[in-house]
């Protein structure tokens, strides 16, 4: 047996460190899961749109993201941007950027498969009370989309939760970020990562639960 | 000695009993035709027989062997081996056809007579060929599940719980879950096996069948034997309200039966 | 900067070997991980359908916290947590460790996903003709969930290839660490980043096309 002891004073010392870290974590999370759910929206009805010169750059687009390693393109946007003439993002604006857009790709798929499973009904009966197009998105054909799609945007909002652990790469000091300093400041290297991993899992299972709830509540009876 | 003989069968889930007590003996070429409303048990004695279902008290002997549990002392359920070896002598033909889908009607036929009989390829592909010949496929041995018809789909389950040479095939209504027109087809070769002396237990619901080729109609009612006999004394002589109220549904569609 | 050398194709052809270099590290650990990942992660779930109850545990316990987990804590744990028990493996390994690690929790998942999707009458009409358990699960139920899963397991083996990036973090220099190591010579970021993104678009489109003529193959299977 290897021998190794455990010093868990060092992590409570810098517990308020893993702290904001963690929460700077969910931060950048949350924020680009609403800037991806609006963009994602929007990409969703271009994929569904008649026409090609409307749908087909949206699939592209998507296609693109989700089949690119995430952490080529948080490089490629942070380091790339200021080549093209955009310097004033900082490395935290950077990650949210790239990580909208690609959250925008996957929150494409949730509502195009969301809209499609539509039942058709819904629209007619909306139209049948008069409703006018933008009305009937407005108060039926979205708001139904949405609840159908929750179990997969908190899905989604996990994914991205771990994910931010990528912004570590660009120095953005979230969880492994911070761990991963606070690791070489003290070579307590498996308390440093339990203790993440820790966190990590304890606040992906809270978001499960959490959103869980919040399905319960929303539930569509169908 | 009757071919198969349950005794006093309970059996029950979570606090519902739904059989409660039944005692059955069939002997070697009966027809044996349960009948009863849904709910009525007849499709859970049928699972027991062959062991798809625990039950709780009781004893089901094949041929003078007990069948899933022990015979004396402690009740206790055999080892998967001989129950799958017991299994292999009781033929059961499903609702849902459950045809495995990945092979082909030959080799879903060949399946259990190579894997449990240990038969040779050849020997299996023989008899699976003269199995599904009976049932009128001979044309289509290389089809997929999904190339057929379900009444199709149900000959061949028939073939391939046949071909295993069975003493006793349990049929657990095979004909329900298909299109009218289907329905003679299927029927045909389950007559056809009965008049070549297979013991047989059917669940249905088809009366002209229960009429014509049943040697005797069990009319299940609440878990338990509530009637038995000949189909003449049976379908035409109800000794109870439940049976004649039962009988009734059918008599606007066939006539009095 | 070479003045002779200032675009973009010649720099690459310099940086050839390194960049093929990396592209052969990022093809190795992707196949290395995804065979492990698969061999094991086939195991766990079966143990996770069918295992005794405190193996099942076990199994579920592995795959929810694999699965909560962020794959690059996963490798720098793995990578750091090796040296510190000096155990001696290169970072490769490490990498290739921690990513079968994530690789088999989802493979399990997958294939628990698609043994109970085959429907219960399945092994019923097995048992009805005397087959035993194991007899069931290989001649009926893997043919039919193997391909069920297929669909899934190819999504892990995507997120597999792109996952080996996270490989450069720890030193492993891979396709990504070797287009900045380029850049880092000559600064041409867009044009490395760009042609590294095409890559790993072209090997994915391969292995969804491939998977995508494999399940034409056996589309019969639908019900």
């Amino acid at each position: 047996m290897i021998a190794y002891n455990f010093n868990w004073a060092v992590i409570w010392r810098n517990w308020d460190a893993f702290l904001g870290a963690l929460a700077l974590g969910l931060g950048l999370a949350v924020v680009s899961l609403v800037i991806g759910t609006i963009i994602g929206l929007f990409l969703a009805y271009a994929r569904l749109s008649p026409s090609p010169w409307i749908s087909r750059p949206a699939w592209a687009y998507v296609e693109f993201i989700r089949n690119t390693p995430l952490l080529l393109l948080i490089f490629f946007v942070y380091f790339g941007l200021p080549e093209i003439g955009i310097y004033n993002l900082d490395k935290i604006q950077s990650f949210i950027l790239t990580l909208s857009g690609y959250a925008a790709a996957y929150m494409c798929e949730v509502f195009r498969a969301g809209l499609a499973s539509m039942p058709r009904a819904y629209g007619e009966a909306a139209k049948a009370i008069g409703l006018r197009p933008w009305q009937r998105q407005r108060h039926v054909v979205l708001p139904v989309m949405f609840r159908i799609t929750l179990p997969a945007v908190s899905n989604n909002l996990i994914s991205l939760f771990k994910d931010t652990s990528l912004a570590a790469a660009i120095a953005v000091p979230e969880l492994t970020f911070t761990a991963r300093q606070i690791n070489a400041n003290t070579y307590r290297v498996i308390e440093c990562w339990l203790t993440a991993s820790a966190l990590y899992l304890v606040t992906a299972y809270a978001i499960a639960i959490a959103l869980r709830q919040v399905e319960k509540r929303y539930a569509v009876v169908r | 000695m009757a071919l198969l003989s349950a005794r006093d069968i309970h059996k029950k889930y979570d606090d519902t009993e739904v059989l409660k007590g039944i005692d059955l003996d069939i002997e070697q070429s009966e027809v044996v035709a349960l009948i009863g409303a849904s709910g009525s048990g007849k499709t859970t004695f049928l699972r027991c027989i062959n062991l798809l279902e625990e039950y709780h008290q009781g004893r089901i002997e094949l041929e003078g062997e007990s069948i899933g549990y022990t015979a004396s002392g402690r009740r206790r359920k055999l080892g998967e081996r001989q129950i799958s070896a017991q299994r292999a002598k009781i033929g059961m033909v499903f609702q849902s056809f459950n045809l495995f889908p990945h092979m082909t009607a030959e080799a879903n036929v060949m399946l259990g007579l190579t894997k449990v009989r240990g038969m040779s390829n050849a020997e299996a592909a023989d008899r699976a060929r003269h199995w599904l010949d009976r049932v009128g496929l001979a044309d289509r041995r290389r089809h997929y599940p999904y190339q057929l018809s379900g009444g199709q789909q149900q000959r061949v389950a028939i073939a391939r719980a046949v071909a295993m040479e069975p003493r006793l095939m349990l049929f657990d209504e095979v004909t329900s879950a298909l299109d009218p027109e289907l329905v003679a087809e299927v029927l045909a070769v389950m007559q056809d096996l009965a008049r070549s002396g297979m013991t047989m237990v059917v669940v249905s619901h088809e009366m002209l069948f229960v009429r014509d080729v049943a040697t005797r109609v069990v009319f299940m009612d609440g878990g338990l034997v509530a009637q038995s006999g000949t189909p003449d004394e049976v379908l035409h002589n109800p000794q109870t309200e439940r049976l004649r109220s039962f009988l009734g549904r059918f008599h606007g569609i066939f006539g009095p039966v | 900067m070479d003045p002779d050398c200032s675009t973009f194709f010649c720099q690459a052809w310099t940086a050839r070997w390194s960049l093929l270099e990396g592209l052969m590290v990022t093809i190795s650990s992707s196949i290395m991980t995804i065979v492990i990942g698969t061999v094991l992660g086939f195991v766990v779930g079966l143990i996770l359908t069918y295992g005794m109850l405190p193996l099942r545990l076990l199994a579920r316990l592995y795959v929810d916290v694999m699965r909560g987990i962020p794959v690059l804590v996963l490798i720098l744990f793995t990578y750091y947590g090796l040296a510190i028990l000096k155990i001696g493996v290169k970072p490769y390994w490490a990498g290739v460790i921690a990513l079968s690690l994530f690789c088999v929790s989802h493979v399990a998942e997958n294939v628990r996903g698609a043994v109970q999707s085959i429907p219960q009458g399945q092994h019923e009409a097995g048992m009805a003709i005397g087959m035993r358990f194991f007899q069931r699960l290989r001649w009926i139920i893997l043919p039919q969930a193997v391909r069920r899963a297929l669909p899934p397991w190819v999504n892990t083996a995507l997120e597999i290839v792109k996952g080996t990036t996270l490989l450069s973090v720890i030193g492993v220099v891979e396709l990504l660490l070797a287009s900045q190591q380029a850049i880092a010579r000559n600064y041409m970021i867009l044009q490395f980043y760009m042609a590294a993104t095409i890559v790993y678009i072209i090997i994915n489109f391969s292995i969804a096309q491939a998977a995508a003529a494999l399940e034409r193959r056996y589309a019969y299977l639908r019900y």
